[in-house]
Formats: structure tokens, sequence, C-alpha cells
């Protein structure tokens, strides 16, 4: 059956619904959760407030797990969350969904960039200075055992820069991260030998320095030479970034390319619950110019709510936001990646699949 | 509790006034003058009471709550470094305790140094100016001073610090190397030395300048210099003074948040290892820093701390107390 409607959303116009769809959605919605997600939501939400005058919607920031908890408790109407549900959230959620499980889908994905201040080396085209390492230097340089700039393993990726004898200061997130969940997974999976810790949105080890929020890291990084650190490209400004070894190249960070990465990713199957969308993210890609260190953020929703209201509402928010325009929205305003045709076409269909004359027809086949 | 203070303010002021102009039934006025002071009284006892029953009753889940539940919360605040909540507090505790100490061994010398300089050896115009520019610097908003120490402190004072850790690298608190940036103890320690510094500069003043002149004419007339005069005088008049105001300063230091979120890279060690970074974190940094992301579990264990942190200012208090009833005795 899954097919059969997965054909069906293919065929359909992205995001081209959505004004008649939306119009009619009057009231006060709310979501929270993931502050990665704050730059795009907050666009996301003037444009569609703007198609639909009778909405107002608000966004608290309050992290991942608090946003979450917060949509478990059926007091807002969406969650926006780094992490995918547990199955255990995933049964939660009977109690605040009108019928049926809370599911996610992904809306929002950004490169994270390996970035560092290191004088002395040449800008090139896009103003910024580059360096390449594979995954088990980056993993090595952060888990501690990679210490000093002039490393064999660095200066022999870099034939091309004399590297200084300088020691590297690494800058971690010292709050809870969706960023720092999403790099270490990247570790964890491109190079396994090197990064043994469980996986955490919490920093792992006491290598370095922590900074607190994107911008205390790279306000760190830029304060001193010899930093090097990771935070979403769209916030690092000047700095340098580590072009990432994917196959036999290198690649620079940058939005397309982390649509790249995504588009040779699979959906995770098996998953406790319907609808779902979970990317899970190809880290060991050898795709052409595929970058894989990358944000993936999910919205949660119910398919169907106890509220028709907020039914309508969560169809014509997902249609929105994971539309066209929603994505270009969110690309202008965070910098980040266009989500990829393969998975739009898995998130329409979950989207299809919510309201209740939809749950209605499935449960009747 | 906030009405009658609110309300009670308006006929003291009119009172007041009119008490001044004209004769009016003045056992009226001592009545209602004696209630509002009376009130305001215990008006502090009141909300240092709701204070602590809101600590208490909020970090009751931590005692009364189920163990397994918040071992996992605590767990996941620190990636798993600490399990249980004594493990947790132990290290902030030590954090801020250690923070403190150093910004107030910092502060209280110069401190002392600028209201003596002010109170006996400045021109009286120097002295004027002085005291206004202390008392303005006790007026900037700590998140000022974070920003400050965080923005220009910090990459500024890194050759300092590399140069203490080069030399002095044999003493335990100074190993090096130096972190750099230096979001280190070592330079927090600076940042809430300058902020609690008018605190004391300015109360040690006061006591300095009321010193007996009687005292300070005899010392001189016995053939002391300035210098022994003060030390024979001045300082010991104004011994209990300088020590409350530092426990002042210290109480300010303890509590202190905004700075040291923004400098400090945290860490939770029992590490004395002043200019390396991740070392220590404070109890007021670390519930600013873990609040927003925390469940209602993890805010009881924040809250938790929060108690521990009174309950130290508490002790701090009570110290101070008992040296300065001490000092006074003598």
């Amino acid at each position: 059956m899954l097919c059969t409607v997965a054909a069906c959303g293919d065929n359909a116009p992205i995001g081209g619904d959505t004004g008649a769809e939306a119009s009619g959605i009057t009231g006060n919605y709310a979501g929270a959760g993931a502050s990665s997600q704050q730059a795009a939501v907050e666009a996301w939400i003037s444009g569609f407030t703007s198609k639909n005058p009778g909405t107002s919607i608000s966004y608290n920031p309050t992290g991942s797990g608090a946003g979450v908890t917060t949509f478990l408790t059926g007091a807002t109407a969406w969650a926006a969350s780094d992490k995918a549900l547990s199955a255990k959230e995933v049964q939660e959620s009977k109690s605040v969904c009108g019928s049926g499980t809370a599911f996610d889908v992904p809306v929002y994905i950004s490169p994270i960039a390996v970035t560092f201040n290191l004088g002395g080396l040449e800008p090139a085209k896009d103003g910024r200075t580059h360096l390449n390492m594979d995954a088990p230097t980056i993993a090595k340089i952060f888990n501690g055992s990679i210490t000093r700039w002039n490393d064999a393993a660095l200066q022999q990726q870099n034939p091309d820069v004399k590297l200084p004898d300088l020691p590297i200061t690494v800058v971690h997130r010292s709050d809870k991260s969706g960023t720092t969940q999403n790099f270490v997974e990247y570790l964890k999976a491109a190079a396994p030998d090197d990064w043994k810790y469980d996986l955490s949105e919490n920093w792992p080890n006491n290598v370095g320095q922590g900074a607190k929020g994107s911008t205390g890291v790279v306000n760190t990084i830029g304060q001193a030479n010899g930093t090097i650190g990771y935070s979403d490209l769209s916030t690092i400004g000047t700095l340098g970034t580590v072009d990432v070894k994917v196959g036999d190249q290198y690649v620079t960070p940058s939005p397309e390319a982390a649509t790249k990465a995504i588009a040779d990713s699979q959906i995770a199957k098996n998953l406790e619950g319907a609808n779902r969308v979970v990317i899970d993210v190809n880290h060991t890609t050898s795709a052409d110019d595929a970058y894989p260190v990358v944000l993936v953020s999910y919205d949660i929703v119910c398919p169907v709510y106890k509220d028709e209201g907020t039914t309508k509402f969560a169809k014509a928010w997902l249609t929105y936001v994971t539309g066209e325009a929603g994505q270009r929205m969110a690309q202008r305003a965070a910098g980040s990646a266009p989500l990829p045709q393969n998975i739009v076409s898995h998130i329409r269909t979950s989207i299809n699949a919510m309201g209740a004359d939809a749950q209605d027809q499935k449960e009747d086949r | 509790m906030s009405a009658p203070t609110t309300v009670a303010p308006q006929p003291s002021t009119t009172d007041a006034s009119t008490s001044l102009t004209k004769p009016v039934n003045g056992k009226r006025a001592d009545k209602v003058f004696k209630g509002i002071a009376t009130v305001c009284g215990v008006l502090i006892l009141v909300v240092l009471a709701a204070v602590a029953i809101f600590l208490l009753v909020r970090a009751w889940p931590l005692i009364g709550g189920n163990r397994k539940e918040v071992d996992a919360t605590i767990s996941s605040f620190t990636g798993g470094a600490a399990t249980n909540f004594w493990a947790y507090v132990g290290p902030l505790v030590f954090g801020t305790v250690l923070v403190s100490a150093l910004a107030l061994i910092i502060a209280f010398f110069i401190a002392i140094g600028i209201a003596l300089f002010i109170s006996h050896y400045a021109p009286k115009r120097l002295a004027a100016v002085l005291s206004y520019v202390v008392d303005l610097l006790a007026a900037i908003p700590s998140v000022i001073y974070g920003l400050w120490g965080g923005i220009v402190l910090v990459p500024a004072i890194y050759p300092f610090w590399n140069w203490i850790a080069e030399h002095l690298g044999f003493i335990p608190l100074f190993a090096g190397p130096a972190a750099n940036p230096p979001r280190t103890v070592a330079t927090v320690a600076v940042v809430l030395a300058i902020m609690i510094l008018p605190i004391i500069t300015s109360i040690s003043r006061d006591i300095f300048l009321q010193t007996p002149k009687l005292l300070q004419e005899a010392a001189l007339g016995l053939g002391a210099t300035k210098w022994e005069m003060i030390k024979l005088a001045v300082l010991p008049f104004g011994k209990s003074g300088i020590v409350s105001a530092s426990m002042l300063g210290l109480g300010r230091a303890l509590g202190e948040t905004m700075a040291v979120l923004m400098i400090l890279s945290p860490g939770m060690s029992y590490s004395f290892k002043l200019l390396q970074a991740s070392q220590n974190q404070t109890i007021a940094a670390n519930i600013a820093a873990q609040y927003p992301e925390a469940n209602s579990l993890g805010v009881s264990v924040l809250i938790g701390t929060g108690l521990v942190l009174f309950v130290i200012t508490f002790l701090v208090n009570f110290a101070a107390r008992k040296i300065t009833q001490k000092a006074s005795v003598k």
C-alpha cells in the first residue's frame, strides 16, 4: 500500500496545494523544540501567517528534548527536534493524538562545518581558508589524540601548506545541542575506530574548551590562533573550514553538498509507529560532492489531533514547511540545505495520510 | 504579602512631610511609622523564608522522588560523568568556592589600597572623583562585565597567563600550558575581582573615614609615620568593617552568573589548574546553562544545586558575622 501512496506523492506538485488547503485555517498555534531550527522557523512563521492571515503561530526554542516533552503533554501543536522519536515516545503520543501515533518528518537540513582559526594559510576564493581532513583525522583531533597542527596525518593530507608547530585547541559546545549529537554521529559512523563514545547531545570528553551556543563556539574560535571546533555552516562567518574527505575527494561544506549527502541516504525502516520519515544519514557516502557532516532536524506532529482545527493547521504547516517555498525561505534565512527530492516524496506520503479522512480510508483498506 | 507594603508607604510620606511643616498629632505619626518599619522588617524574613521554601519544595523530587530517574537525569546533564546528586554538586561547589575565593583574594588588597588612598592620601578633589568612579563601577551590570571579559579581556590577557605558566608553572596552581583562548578560572577570577572591587572599596573607605581623628593625631603625635599611623590606628579600627565588606563581596562573587557563563569554559572536576580550560564550573552559571533544556526533573536537580548555593552563602554570612563580632569585642 505504501508504494502506491508513495507513487501518488511523487506526482503531486510540491507545495502547490498549500494555498488551497491552507485557506480557512485560523487560530493560535504553538510549537516548541530545537533551537537549531529557530531562524528557519521564524521565517516559516512569517511566510505561513502571510498566507493564512487568520493564524497566529509562536515558536519556543526550548531545545529538542524539552520540545518533545511539551508536545507529549499536548500543550503544543508540533515539536521540532534534532533527534527522531524513540519507540517509547511514539507510544506515549497515543494519549495526545486524536488517533494513531505521532510521526516525524525532516524539515531542516544544515551542513555542520568543522571550522578552525589558523594563521598563515592562504584564503581561497570564498574568503575562507581550507584544510583537508579525513574522518579519522577529525575524530583524532576531537578525541585528543592529535594535539599539534603539524601532526604527520594533517601534514600529509595538506601537502601544499606548511602547518605550524602549534597546539590544537578543540572548542566544543558546553550546552546540550543537536549540533553536537549530529556531529558525533558522523564521527562514530565514519571513524568508528577513533570515536568510541556513546551518542549524546552533550559533548562526551574533556578535550579542549566548551562554549555556550553556536555563537560562543564561533567567538571562542575567533579569539585564538590554533583553535578548531564545529558549528552550523551559516554561523561561522569567515573562519576557515575543513574540507572533509568523501570517497577520493575533499568536499567543501555547502548547502548543496549537504543535500547531496542526504539524497544518498536511506529512510530508516522498521520503526515503531506509522508515517515516519527518519533519515538514516549516510555518513560514509562516496557520492560526488556530497558533504556528510549534516544536521537533520525534524518536525513532530500527530496524524490526527483531538481538535480538527489543529489537524488542519498541522497538515498545512508541514506542507508549507517542506514545500519548495518553505525550503527556499529557510535557505535564505538560516543557510539550510533544501530537502532532496527522494526524501520529499516520502514526506508527501506522510502528509497525505494526515487528517481524519485519510486515517479512515486507511483503516477501511 | 505585597499589598500592605505597596499601600503603606503612601500615608507615611504625606505624614512625614506634614509633620515637618506644621505640628500634628505626633503619637499617630509615630505609630504609623513604627508599623511600617515593622512590616518592612518582617517582610525581609518572609521573603527569605519564601525563597527557602520554594527551593525546598521544587527540589523535593530529588529527595522524595524516584532515585533511578533522578540519577538518569543527572547522568544526561553530565554525559554520564556523574550519576548521583552529590557527585554532581560536589565539583560545582568546589568550582564556585574556588572562583569566588580567588576573586576575593585579588580584589581584597586592591580594594583596601584604593580605600586608603581615597581616605588618607589623595587630595580632596581627586578623592571625590575617585569615590564617584568606584561607585559608578558598582552600577555596571554583570552582563556588561561578562561581555567585556569574554570579548576583550580573554584574548588580551593570554600573553600574561602564558608568561605565568612559563615562569611559575612549577607551582601546581599555575601548571601550563595556559589555555588559549584563556577562558579559564584565572580569567573569570580577574573579572569577578573587578566586579566586587567597588563594594569592598566603598564600605572600607567609609569605615576608614570614620576613624576617630583623635586616635590618628595621637599616633602621629607619638612620632608615627603616616603608614605607621594607618597600621596602628586606622586598620585596627576598620577591621570588622573590612571583614564584612569582603564577605559582601564574596557573596556577590558566589552568586555571579552571567560573567562566569560568558567567559568560563566549564568542566566538572576538583582541579586547581587555574590556567587550563574546562576544569571547573560554578553552581549559578551551571543553572543558567542547563536550565533552558532541562525537563521538569532536571529543573528539580538544578534547583537542588541552587539550594546548596543558598546554604553556602548562608554559611559565609554566618562566618562573617562571627568574625565581625569577635573583632568588635576586642
